[in-house]
């Protein structure tokens, strides 16, 4: 061990320390042995930490402070719509009556949730322009690969089973083609044209019989709106395809552009980015999936639904795809989503796009004279740059990442989407104020300085992190993934 | 339009869109051809003040009837546990909950770290070698244990046990049906899997057989005699499990297992009506690379100091693409959190004694129903939960339980034709001998 290591709890464990209190024990206690079958009273006992209260407090605070999220710090991390976590979210979702609700009780002890559940879905509709949304995906490639079911079960019910292909564009992400995989599709990709959109031409010639889905994001993650979406979805439409909206990057288009109205078909949200369910460090998002009538009798069971004043949990589907998930899709962060889109109105949620726009421009703008900026034009909510001109002076994309975190940032999205060169991907949302934004574009500037003048001070960046680079091909090659004593 | 959420004022606004070279924020739009543009106001609910849209909000939750305010014998796969005070002061701090994915370790390594731990502890509770950071919950883990599993041994026959959690089976179903996966279900003979019948099911094609320990109906199921079929066939031996039982059970890595799969739910997780949960999948060493979802690992950096990084990623669909055996990306990372503090709260010492009482206490539970003249169906070796026949449908009963506080158990008859009336009944380490005794005579006097 460094002197300089934190330790890891089962180093601070100490034998008959405890940090528990268990209800009383009023029940008369018999014997274990027999009251398990022989040999399966568990023998050697797992090996937890034994610490007190204020150790444990102690240990995940010290923790706490070797991370940063985004109340450390700007997060302009491209794709991921590092917004700000409102707090009023995190109370309303912890009420007694939300966070300790059993999900199997009888529904008429639980109509408050389920009111709040329908009306999130009525509010997910309008949003869309769908004609109906289920909240059952517990993450966006939960819900890709839920809508992507849906299209399977379409085509299958019109005895259409010749559909086995989704096409993706070269920029999507990479769950995009994963997903379809998981859905038993096979995947083909449509180049973008050296404007950054989709090539109708390519679109034409793949296309066909087979199609079964095109999966897009518009704007699409180099930040450009697909002007020739309606285009694009007749080419789909007129093969017998269906089209997908991957939903990741909404933030950009609210109120100005809905999926349903751009000829989409089916839609995921991702809850946690634009509607504000934290990331909580990787997870729990929320995925719900919109479709238009046509698909509505595939969605997954149960729908909430509503009969006269009675909120209801609607299993009679007999097209339905199934379950996706034991349950009703993430609840709590539902509740934050709805929570957020309460507290933003009509009115809000319209500034929420405009203002992630005019962020995102004036950043892309600021850094144009600095960095390579492939695509000159105006972006939606991100924009992409690239490191070329760096890279030639011996200064990686990956370098000047790393070089942010010395000056407490968190990096955009690096080396993504993989069309563009040396990628930097930027995603400042509409939460982030003026001085904040030149306060980070000023860094990258200086950067970009230090890089033709000292660029060793960015290769070897970060200086002040609690921990330097870390050997990542060592940890690949031998894995340690677990506590192993010394 | 001025909201605590956005910080632009006029004058930045005025500033910025000079910078541009613009006129107007709409000018940005231009790019959204005419036809496609939507013009006005969404049609939904105005913005409320913060006091309005609490004040709202708390009345909605506060129709619903809770575990707080109720005395709760309801389970089916999600449980009423003590949770130390502590999880939600640790899953507070925003510097996790607030947090993206670590991808940047070198400013995540406190998530980074605390990931390791959890992993390490599923590790210890299911005594398998690795186990990943986490999963959507047990359901859709159970559904990429068998995709593993088929993916591994090239067959495409699961076999799953009728114990295994209907919920779960479910949405099993529709992830084979995307794999052409065939999903058969194994019967079950007075409340575990039918031994027998499973032997003759077995062969050349069978990928995996599921099963839960503690299964749906509570019961202990013979892992050894199922581990020696399923091997016997070169198939795999996945068990779904409880983690919490797991403290008092012997853990099925040590039968053999080759993936076990659960919900750590009963570790200082909220029921917050099914979710968000925290599935957790674990593996032997031989399947480490084909594990799906985020993996952490240990390594140093340049000056030797001990660091954690996000690894193996050569497996995850960022890099694969679509040749990606998982799409998982989005997992329940702080929910893994709060389950690694529950988990170190409840300790060594904690987590026997926590599972013990729910033994004790259900056994209690049991007694005192068949002293009380109710039949308890399938009765024999169980952990927290156990079937009680009723002579009235339990919708019905679970009414007029619910008019004196109590959430009666779940409604077999919803998921088993041969068990309608029939209702399971957990009980966990909060309850009091009163309060079961308050239950047992309840649903005596309902059964008269």
């Amino acid at each position: 061990m460094h002197n300089q290591d934190q330790a890891l709890i089962f180093e601070s464990s100490t034998p008959d320390r405890i940090g528990y209190s268990l209800p009383e024990m009023d029940v008369q206690e018999l014997d274990l042995h027999s009251l398990l079958p022989e040999g399966y009273l568990r023998e050697e006992e797992a090996n937890l930490p034994e610490v007190s209260e204020l150790d444990i407090m102690r240990h995940y605070t010290a923790l706490s402070k070797r991370n940063h999220g985004l109340d450390s710090g700007f997060y302009p991390l491209g794709s991921c719509t590092m917004k700000y976590n409102p707090k009023i979210n995190e109370n309303v979702a912890r009420f007694n009556g939300f966070a300790h609700l059993h999900p199997l009780q009888d529904e008429s002890s639980v109509q408050g949730a389920l009111e709040l559940l329908y009306d999130l879905q009525q509010h997910l509709i309008e949003i869309t322009g769908m004609d109906e949304v289920t909240l059952q995906p517990a993450a966006g490639a939960h819900g890709e690969w839920t809508g992507l079911m849906l299209i399977r079960a379409f085509h299958e019910a019109n005895g259409d089973l010749n559909r086995t292909k989704v096409i993706v564009p070269d920029s999507a992400h990479g769950t995009n083609p994963a997903s379809a995989t998981i859905a038993g599709f096979d995947t083909i990709t449509v180049k973008s044209t050296d404007q950054g959109l989709v090539d109708l031409e390519d679109l034409r010639r793949v296309v066909g019989e087979d199609t079964a889905a095109l999966m897009l994001t518009n704007p699409n993650t180099l930040g450009l709106f697909e002007e020739h979406i309606l285009e694009i979805a007749e080419i789909v439409h007129d093969a017998g395809g269906k089209i997908y909206y991957d939903g990741a990057n909404l933030n950009a288009v609210l109120s100005k552009a809905r999926p349903g109205d751009m000829g989409f078909d089916v839609v995921h949200l991702n809850l946690h980015k634009t509607f504000t369910g934290p990331h909580g460090g990787g997870g729990p998002g929320s995925g719900p999936v919109g479709v238009k009538a046509d698909l509505i009798p595939f969605l997954p069971k149960p729908i909430i639904s509503k009969r006269g004043d009675e909120f209801v949990l609607d299993y009679d589907r007999p097209q339905s795809i199934g379950r996706v998930k034991p349950f009703y899709g993430n609840f709590g962060i539902n509740v934050r989503a709805y929570t957020y889109i309460r507290s933003m109105g009509p009115d809000g949620l319209k500034a929420v796009t405009e203002y992630a726009v005019l962020n995102a421009n004036y950043m892309m703008r600021r850094l144009a004279e600095h960095y390579d900026l492939p695509f000159d034009k105006h972006c939606k909510h991100e924009f992409v740059l690239s490191g070329k001109r760096q890279k030639k002076l011996g200064v990686r994309t990956l370098d000047i990442a790393k070089r942010l975190l010395d000056f407490g940032y968190h990096p955009p999205t690096i080396y993504f989407p993989l069309n563009v060169e040396e990628c930097i991907m930027i995603e400042p949302t509409e939460t982030e104020s003026k001085e904040t934004l030149d306060s980070f574009v000023d860094i990258m500037i200086q950067i970009a300085k230090e890089a033709e003048e000292n660029p060793e001070v960015v290769q070897e960046a970060p200086h002040t992190t609690v921990v330097g680079r870390l050997d990542e091909t060592t940890a690949a090659r031998k894995p340690i993934l677990k506590y192993q004593k010394a | 339009m001025k909201h605590r959420y956005l910080p632009m004022t006029e004058q930045d606004k005025k500033a910025m869109l000079e910078t541009i070279g613009v006129s107007s924020i709409d000018e940005l739009f231009s790019d959204i051809p005419e036809k496609v543009r939507f013009k006005g106001d969404y049609n939904i609910k105005a913005a409320k003040s913060e006091t309005a849209l609490m004040k709202e909000l708390f009345i909605l939750a506060d129709r619903n009837a809770d575990l707080k305010r109720n005395v709760s014998f309801l389970g089916a796969g999600v449980y009423d546990h003590y949770m130390p005070v502590i999880v939600d002061h640790v899953i507070s701090r925003s510097e996790f909950y607030t947090a993206y994915t670590p991808y940047q370790p070198e400013i995540s390594q406190g998530e980074l770290q605390a990931i390791f731990e959890f992993q390490t502890m599923i590790c210890e509770l299911t005594g398998m070698d690795v186990a990943n950071s986490s999963m959507y919950d047990g359901g859709t883990a159970l559904a990429e244990a068998a995709m593993l599993s088929a993916g591994h041994t090239k067959r495409k026959t699961i076999l799953v046990s009728s114990a295994v959690h209907p919920e779960y089976r479910d949405v099993l179903k529709t992830y084979a049906k995307g794999q052409y996966l065939e999903v058969v279900e194994v019967p079950v003979k007075d409340g575990i899997t039918d031994v027998e019948v499973l032997k003759g099911l077995v062969n050349e094609d069978v990928a995996a057989v599921i099963v839960q320990y503690p299964n749906f109906f509570g019961r202990i199921e013979p892992l050894r005699e199922v581990e020696e079929i399923i091997h016997a066939n070169k198939g795999m031996f996945v068990v779904s499990s409880n983690p919490l039982s797991l403290g008092l059970l012997t853990p099925p890595g040590k039968f053999g297992a080759d993936i076990v799969i659960g919900d750590a739910q009963p570790f200082g997780i909220a029921t917050a009506f099914g979710g968000p949960h925290c599935g957790y999948f674990a593996v032997t060493n031989k399947l480490m690379r084909k594990v799906p979802g985020r993996l952490v690992g240990q390594t140093v950096d340049d000056q030797g100091r001990r660091g954690f990084v996000l690894t193996l990623q050569a497996r995850e669909q960022h890099i694969r693409r679509e040749k990606a055996t998982s799409n998982i990306c989005s997992n329940q990372a702080l929910n893994a959190l709060a389950a690694s503090v529950a988990m170190t709260a409840l300790g060594k010492k904690g987590v026997r004694e926590m599972a013990a009482a729910n033994l004790q206490k259900a056994h209690y539970a049991k007694i005192a129903f068949k002293e009380a003249g109710f039949e308890v169906v399938y009765d024999g070796h169980s952990f927290n939960e156990f079937v009680v026949k009723l002579n009235k449908p339990v919708k019905e009963v679970n009414q007029k339980l619910l008019q004196k506080g109590i959430i009666g158990g779940y409604d077999l008859g919803r998921d088993y034709t041969e068990l309608s009336n029939h209702m399971l009944i957990a009980v966990t380490e909060q309850r009091t001998k009163e309060e079961i005794d308050t239950l047992v005579k309840e649903l005596g006097d309902l059964h008269a």
